[in-house]
């Protein structure tokens, strides 16, 4: 190994050992009926940093994910396990007395298929704040204005905000979702797979959106595409069977994987 | 392997096409026998009672001289007993549907009434009138009145619509839902933003399915004691002196449309079968309108949703 090489990563070592987290998930189990679908997992998700999820399919990724929203908690049979702490208020999001209204109100969602509702643009991007009771319409315009340019969208959209949002192509949805997710002020936003069901300009933009945003929001981003993990995120957290196998910063995992199996996996010999 | 034998095949390709044109014959003829005599049986009809259809028939009031009666009584009476129907089936119907749906868990309870609202949808509408005699009429002292009549044909038409319901909010996809709870959205502003509004269309197109119905139902009303020859209206809605709107009408009697028509076909004198025509070609039309509105309603509040 080359000396400038060790000398960079230990300065990156040292820039990321700054930060702080903005949520510790400990111990986390979770089981679909009686199945585990996560086995114990503990990490930090860094405050203002892109966290990528990757792994092969079933792998458990969008599970944990789902967990940081309680989306979970929608559907019958399901159980968690563990902690997921929330900083700076140190709360349990996991924990049986907090709301998972009050979560979901905290942290933001994207899909994986742009599901925006069949209502205009405007009407989009306004729900999460009419949902938290908001009323007066000058406070509601001008948060849809700043969500949508923050969004990247305003520019192509502003002459036809009232317009129904399904007349948008697959990525300006996709963006409208994100801006959707962004007007309600999340602490922290979750990816799930934001760009599978999207072409390579399209791609190209989101993956865009996301660098810019990492500026003010905490970023979790699951992930199929290793390319996708290694352009747009800070630390990568790799899966398998439910199981954290690595975790780190994306570029010493990319390059110099610690584990046998994370290599395998990015090298493409597996998965 | 062989070398191809393309004679062979084509025969065994023209055998089989037999059969293709053999089931289309086939189904042609069992479509027509459906449609042409509905055709026959309308175009009949029409075709006696049109000599009747004037202003006079829709304002005259029955009477003991077939050129002089009317169906005044029987299509305000239909009218009223309708608007009762729906005021009583539609929210409940809906909510039952919107609770099963969205609210109830999916446990062995929810699978046994739902197979019960299924059946419900099945039972013969003569056991509603009997049910509705002996609860409406006698128990809850509501005589043979109008509102009696909307009560009967409400739980009647009941299962239809939380049938329509729960099938419109099923092809809502989840991932609508998912995108408002995301949001922190409670499950009443999802129903009420979303599930409802999306669901607008299907659950219309039930609820006329099912006033169609019960426009036409004879038994029941018959059973609960709609009278067969009215010759008054039931009091107006509306008054000219405070409180301007009276109630009264819920609790006078009347008839409808088919009873009307019964009352006529059952009389020896030709003229009367005249009516009878008149007044079924107008219930049919009635029928065909409700219908035709649930198609245009379908299409107008569909076009602006697409998932």
């Amino acid at each position: 190994m080359s000396a400038p090489d060790t000398l960079m990563k230990t300065e990156l070592m040292e820039q990321k050992a700054a930060l702080s987290a903005k949520a510790d998930v400990q111990e986390l189990d979770f089981y679909y009926g009686d199945f585990r679908a996560l086995k114990t997992i503990s990490m930090p998700v860094y405050e203002r940093q892109v966290t990528a999820l990757i792994g092969p399919s079933g792998c458990g990724k969008s599970t944990f994910l789902r967990c940081f929203n309680r989306m979970h908690d929608l559907y019958p049979g399901n159980r968690y396990q563990g902690r997921i702490v929330l900083h700076p208020d140190n709360s349990d999001l996991l924990a049986p007395d907090v709301d998972p209204i009050e979560v979901r109100m905290r942290i933001g969602m994207v899909f994986q298929k742009p599901n925006p509702f069949p209502k205009s643009i405007f009407d989009n991007v306004a729900y999460g704040l009419r949902v938290r009771g908001e009323n007066s319409r000058r406070r509601i315009e001008e948060k849809v204005e700043q969500a949508l340019q923050d969004a990247a969208l305003w520019d192509e959209v502003k002459d036809r905000i009232h317009e129904p949002a399904y007349n948008l192509s697959g990525g300006q949805q996709q963006r409208l979702c994100i801006a959707r997710a962004l007007a309600t002020d999340p602490e922290l936003l979750l990816f799930d797979e934001p760009t599978s069901a999207l072409d390579p300009i399209a791609t190209t933009l989101i993956e865009e959106l996301i660098h810019d945003l990492k500026e003010r929001v905490t970023i979790l981003i699951v992930t199929h595409n290793m390319q996708q993990a290694a352009r747009v995120s800070d630390f990568t957290a790799y899966m398998y069977l439910g199981e954290l196998i690595e975790y780190g910063v994306t570029d010493e995992l990319f390059i110099k994987p610690k584990k046998k199996q994370t290599e395998d996996y990015i090298t493409g010999r597996f998965g | 392997m062989k070398p191809i034998d393309l004679p062979e095949i084509r025969a065994l390709i023209a055998r089989h096409k037999r059969y293709d044109a053999l089931f289309g014959v086939l189904g042609l003829i069992a479509l027509m026998v459906g449609v042409l005599t509905f055709v026959a049986l309308f175009a009949d009809m029409a075709w006696n009672g049109m000599g009747r259809l004037d202003w006079d028939f829709f304002t005259n009031f029955p009477s003991r001289r077939a050129s002089q009666a009317g169906i005044l009584s029987a299509w305000v009476g239909s009218t009223l007993v309708m608007l009762t129907t729906a005021f009583f089936a539609v929210p409940l119907g809906v909510a039952a549907g919107i609770y099963l749906e969205e609210y109830a868990r999916k446990n062995w309870i929810t699978d046994l009434i739902e197979i019960n609202i299924t059946n419900l949808a099945g039972v013969p509408s003569i056991v509603y009138g009997l049910l509705a005699l002996g609860l409406f009429v006698y128990q809850f002292g509501f005589g043979q009145s109008i509102l009696s009549a909307g009560l009967t044909l409400a739980l009647l038409i009941l299962p239809v619509v939380i049938l329509a319901t729960r099938e419109a909010i099923r092809s809502i996809p989840q991932s609508i839902r998912e995108g408002s709870y995301a949001l922190g959205a409670t499950q009443w502003q999802t129903v009420r933003y979303h599930i409802l509004p999306y669901s607008s269309a299907g659950i219309l197109t039930g609820i006329i399915i099912g006033m169609a119905r019960a426009i036409g139902e004879t038994a029941p009303i018959i059973t609960i004691g709609a009278l067969t020859f009215i010759a008054f209206l039931p009091p107006a809605p509306l008054k000219a002196e405070p409180p301007f709107v009276s109630f009264e009408w819920l609790f006078s009697p009347f008839t409808v449309m088919p009873i009307q028509m019964f009352n006529w076909t059952s009389r020896p004198e030709a003229a009367f079968q005249v009516n009878a025509a008149a007044a079924g070609f107008v219930l049919v039309l009635m029928t065909l309108a409700m219908n035709g509105l649930a198609i245009w309603l379908r299409y107008r509040l569909r076009r602006k949703i697409k998932w």
